[in-house]
């Protein structure tokens, strides 16, 4: 086994910022999603802009703003000391902070696309049946959305598995704090060590592949239950 | 028992305004060309919609009133709404969908138990399936009955057969007929359908582009003259009658009129029993001499005073009201006919009945 102990903190790292990222997001992309599948507000073309906005952004621009704000004289910055937080750049927190960013319009877009997708219908029919909003949420939206949660939470998750940029600029390069795999194998390359780059470079890949299969698979037999 | 309702309100392509009082009982039918905001008052009376001003009381509470900015939100209604189209929760079993009706309402609020909706619409045999696997009529079945566990105050249907074709709509129309005797919840029922309507219902209101045209019993309404336009080929009237015989013989069944006695192929039914009929105004056809024995193949006539008269649509063509004693009749004749046999109001006729459906 090639894999050093540094390699192995990496990973457990990675995948606890992954997990932390993911159920945050779900948390908050759901009302988000919500939101943007049903409003016709005229606000809803610049929030769903700023969403999306990451997608199309250098993460060093996204990681550089973000730096700013949640450092010591950034807005973001000053709430926190005041909560008696500290900054966050350079720590976990900060990290899952900017990753939520990074990560939101993945999982925004496939429960917005889902939210659109059950219509009016269901939510009136359910309230015919004397569902307040709450229960036709939960008995009706959710269960029906069902897919686009799947999606949401394997893009989510693989997404800030495979950050590298925002990482950069916003956490540095902390064993067990902010040196995430795709930070460790960026190392093993400056130091010429191919041979590990080439395990844990392997082993993205390899990950990579099989969720983008798992959710294809899923995508088409769900589909094809539709239809 | 009685609904009031008031609604007002600018929709892009028409104004709604209309002022309705509805009996507590029976169906009533909401009969109007597509576009003539039927289906809109239905949804604001579910609450699904909120009409700019308005008004619903019913059964003597509000459920709308703008003036004490009163709105009840639609779960909070007592009311069963089935859609036009299946609107069965498709991750749901039949079981499941019956079931999240049944457990919204409090069971003290249960006037309809599982085992008796499961009866009524015979849908037992389906409770395992998912709703993917239902024909469209039974999904209509199993929407109706979902409907009803409800346990709700006022049953509101919007077209549900307009989706089926022909024979699955005669497939769910007995059950419909069904809920009309066994229970007494009030109806409210969607058409552009005269058959449907004629059927099933037993007060009319006709909308046309927003507004209530006519409300009154449905015999009344159907016979009136200058309704008809908006039935277009399908203008006749609805008449209740006995049966009073049948003859094996000629496998004909007489069925007794206010006016006479009208026959029709061989019914199952018992003597005694009352059906609705139909007669099409192209139907009729008018003669001014009385029907000599064996000298015409038409077996119905009826005597017959002219009531009124108007054009049609088509210019070539006259609507005549008749009064066959107390059983009002539609005839659809040329002018030229009408010319020709000099008819004016108050001529004396034989109403001569080509065709009579017998409905259910």
């Amino acid at each position: 086994m090639e894999l050093t102990n540094a390699d192995l903190d990496a990973i457990v790292l990675t995948l606890r910022l992954a997990t932390v990222v993911t159920i945050l997001l779900l948390l908050i992309g759901t009302p988000i999603a919500w939101w943007l599948a049903r409003t016709r507000s005229r606000l809803k073309g610049a929030i769903g802009a700023i969403v999306a906005l990451p997608l199309v952004l250098p993460p060093t621009v996204l990681g550089f703003y973000l730096l700013v704000a949640l450092g010591p004289h950034g807005p973001i910055g000053h709430i926190t000391q005041a909560l008696g937080l500290g900054v966050l750049p350079f720590t976990f927190a900060g990290l899952v902070v900017a990753s939520v960013f990074y990560s939101m319009p993945f999982v925004v877009q496939p429960l917005q696309n889902a939210f659109e997708a059950i219509g009016e219908r269901p939510l009136e029919v359910a309230a015919t049946l004397r569902a307040a909003p709450l229960d036709r949420f939960f008995s009706v939206v959710l269960p029906l959305a069902k897919p686009g949660f799947i999606s949401a939470t394997i893009l989510g998750f693989a997404h800030t598995v495979g950050e590298f940029g925002v990482v950069l600029m916003i956490g540095g390069n902390i064993p067990n704090q902010t040196r995430v795999v795709s930070v460790q194998i960026y190392d093993h390359v400056e130091a010429l060590e191919y041979a590990s780059a080439h395990w844990l470079a392997g082993g993205m890949l390899l990950f990579s592949f099989l969720v983008l299969v798992a959710l294809y698979t899923f995508n088409q037999s769900a589909r094809i239950r539709r239809s | 028992m009685s609904i009031h309702a008031r609604f007002r309100n600018a929709y892009a392509d028409f104004l709604l305004d209309v002022d309705l009082n509805l009996p507590g009982g029976g169906i009533t039918a909401l009969f109007g060309p597509s576009g003539s905001g039927k289906t809109t008052i239905l949804r604001c009376i579910a609450g699904l919609e909120r009409a700019a001003s308005g008004t619903l009381k019913v059964n003597g509470e509000v459920w709308q009133d703008d003036a004490l900015e009163i709105f009840l939100p639609a779960h909070k209604r007592a009311i069963g709404y089935v859609f036009q189209e299946a609107s069965l929760f498709p991750h749901l079993s039949v079981a499941g969908n019956l079931d999240y009706a049944l457990k919204r309402v409090a069971d003290t609020a249960h006037k309809i138990s599982m085992d008796q909706a499961v009866m009524l619409l015979d849908v037992g045999p389906l409770l395992p399936r998912m709703p993917e696997r239902l024909s469209g009529g039974e999904r209509q079945r199993v929407a109706m009955a979902r409907a009803l566990l409800t346990s709700p105050d006022l049953l509101l249907l919007d077209e549900p057969l307009a989706a089926l074709d022909l024979k699955r709509r005669n497939e769910i129309l007995p059950y419909l007929e069904r809920l009309h005797a066994e229970l007494s919840i009030p109806v409210l029922y969607v058409s552009h359908s005269p058959d449907e309507v004629a059927r099933l219902a037993d007060h009319l209101v006709v909308l046309d582009a927003g507004r209530v045209v006519a409300s009154g019993s449905l015999a009344d309404t159907l016979a009136r003259l200058d309704l008809l336009h908006l039935f277009g080929d399908d203008a006749g009237v609805m008449i209740e009658a006995r049966v009073d015989a049948h003859d094996d013989h000629y496998q004909l069944t007489c069925l007794g009129v206010s006016g006479g006695e009208i026959h029709v192929s061989r019914r199952d039914a018992a003597i005694g029993q009352m059906v609705r009929i139909r007669v099409l105004a192209r139907d009729v056809s008018i003669s001014t001499s009385a029907p000599i024995p064996g000298s015409s193949s038409i077996l119905n006539a009826l005597a017959a005073t002219v009531v009124q008269m108007t054009t049609a649509i088509d210019p070539a063509h006259m609507l005549l009201r008749l009064d066959a004693q107390g059983t009002p009749l539609l005839a659809r004749i040329t002018r030229r006919s009408r010319d020709q046999l000099g008819l004016i109001p108050g001529s004396a006729v034989w109403a001569q009945i080509k065709a009579v459906a017998v409905l259910a």
